[in-house]
């Protein structure tokens, strides 16, 4: 028990640095964009957002797809956990997008591709945290939550595509996005700190999360023992 | 052959019911017309612009609609414990899947060839010369959508309020479904690009495999007791 709290103390302790570090490149160390300014300076927080969220996503659907083969219960746990982190960075990358496409493409939205994607993953996922209240049988709601959770992410880029084909129906107006050919070498560092530190930000809300859900396991079985 | 007559057995089952009783068909019809309706308030039916919303309309009409059909389906069965006697037959899980959605297809494609006509009628749309291409696009956006909702309907059956999830569940993820089937429709009801249109149904096809493929292989996860 001992070792496992120093490991989440260290991997706790390694989070913090990687995040503060990141802000300290994303804020001062990378320089400003050429054309937009310092309001660029949200696309390193932006992308890795995203990037969290499509991990989160995946390992809800790996998860799920273990869980049906096996039938244990942590698994089920863990996707449950890693469902509600993934919908919390989704919504940081759907607010976080519009701030900065306001300035930059002079409109919140667009229903571009990528964006209508994102919104759509926040939706199945949002779907996915409510199914998983609604369902009183905890076994059978396991079930059901791994089958839309696979669903939901084989659909993730099914969507992405069928978006694709619709937008290109008409041509879109050539946006410039801050992302794509010539970033500047101290972005790029930037960018791939800020992705290395989120992806620890993300396992190390999962570890504590998946903790949690465990104590409460726990205190369940304690309180039915109790009552009996 | 036995997959098959277990099939129509559970299909004349539920074919059987709805005749008794009709409510689904019923509340699926009703529903449709009020939503062609609103739509003729709530935009300018006498302009140019409501025919370029048709196909929307009719879509909507038809996947709200279905919605319905599809959550009055499963809730038909909790009553009285019917699932639980299917369940019981020596039957394959999966095959209960295949009748079901052939089932839930016949009901949203009876209801789509009433609604059709009125459609015509009230929006004065020709679709004489397209008449084949639209019922291919409209079964097969059907067949996609009663895929996915078959599956979603049974999990929905069995959660807190099941009319309010189906819907919460099923729409996002048959977005593709929904995207390429309106699609398809709009260029064949604008008399031009019907290239285009076949591309996209080209696409829609791909899209009704896949997703009947998935729910497929994943029905007997939810059905089990």
């Amino acid at each position: 028990m001992k070792n496992i709290k120093l490991t989440y103390l260290v991997l706790i302790v390694i989070t913090y640095m990687l995040v503060l570090t990141g802000l300290y490149l994303a804020f001062i160390y990378a320089p400003p964009e050429k054309t937009m300014g310092d309001v660029q300076r949200i696309f390193y927080f932006h992308v890795p957002s995203a990037w969290v969220s499509f991990i989160a996503f995946f390992v809800v659907c790996l998860a799920g797809i273990i869980f049906l083969k096996t039938g244990k219960e942590q698994w089920d746990r863990l996707a449950a956990s890693s469902a509600e982190i993934g919908v919390l960075f989704i919504v940081i990358v759907l607010i976080t997008g519009p701030l900065w496409a306001k300035p930059v493409w002079n409109t919140y939205w667009t229903w571009d591709p990528r964006l209508t994607t994102s919104f759509v993953l926040f939706l199945i996922y949002a779907a996915y945290l409510m199914l998983r209240s609604y369902v009183s049988n905890k076994e059978r709601g396991a079930r059901f939550a791994a089958v839309f959770g696979i669903i939901g992410f084989v659909d993730v880029p099914i969507v992405y595509m069928s978006i694709r084909w619709w937008r290109t129906q008409h041509p879109t107006p050539v946006i410039g996005g801050g992302s794509g050919s010539g970033l500047a070498p101290e972005m790029l560092t930037t960018l791939m700190f800020c992705l290395l530190a989120f992806t620890f930000l993300y396992i190390t809300l999962l570890v504590l999360r998946y903790q949690s859900e465990g104590v409460v396991k726990e205190f369940q079985a304690l309180k039915h023992k109790l009552q009996n | 052959m036995i997959a098959l007559k277990q099939i129509l057995a559970i299909l004349r089952k539920d074919i059987l019911l709805e005749l008794r009783s009709k409510d689904i068909i019923v509340s699926m019809c009703v529903f449709a017309f009020i939503v062609v309706i609103v739509f003729n308030f709530t935009f300018d039916p006498t302009t140019q612009q409501i025919k370029i919303s048709a196909p929307g309309i009719l879509w909507v009409a038809l996947l709200f609609s279905g919605n319905i059909g599809l959550s009055r389906s499963f809730a038909r069965e909790q009553e009285n414990s019917m699932m639980q006697g299917v369940l019981l037959c020596p039957v394959d899980r999966s095959l209960i899947y295949i009748a079901k959605v052939i089932g839930n297809v016949i009901f949203m494609t009876i209801v789509q060839l009433i609604i059709l006509p009125v459609m015509v009628i009230l929006l004065d749309l020709s679709i004489g010369h397209v008449l084949p291409q639209l019922l291919v696009v409209l079964f097969l956006g059907t067949l996609g959508f009663a895929g996915i909702g078959t599956l979603f309907s049974t999990i929905s059956a069995n959660t807190k309020s099941r009319e309010v999830m189906l819907p919460i569940l099923l729409f996002p993820v048959s977005v593709p479904v929904i995207l390429s089937a309106t699609k398809s429709t709009a260029y064949l009801l604008s008399g031009k690009d019907i290239g285009q249109s076949l591309s996209w149904i080209k696409l829609l096809v791909g899209f009704d495999v896949i997703f009947l493929v998935i729910c497929f292989l994943l029905y007997e996860y939810v059905i089990e007791e």
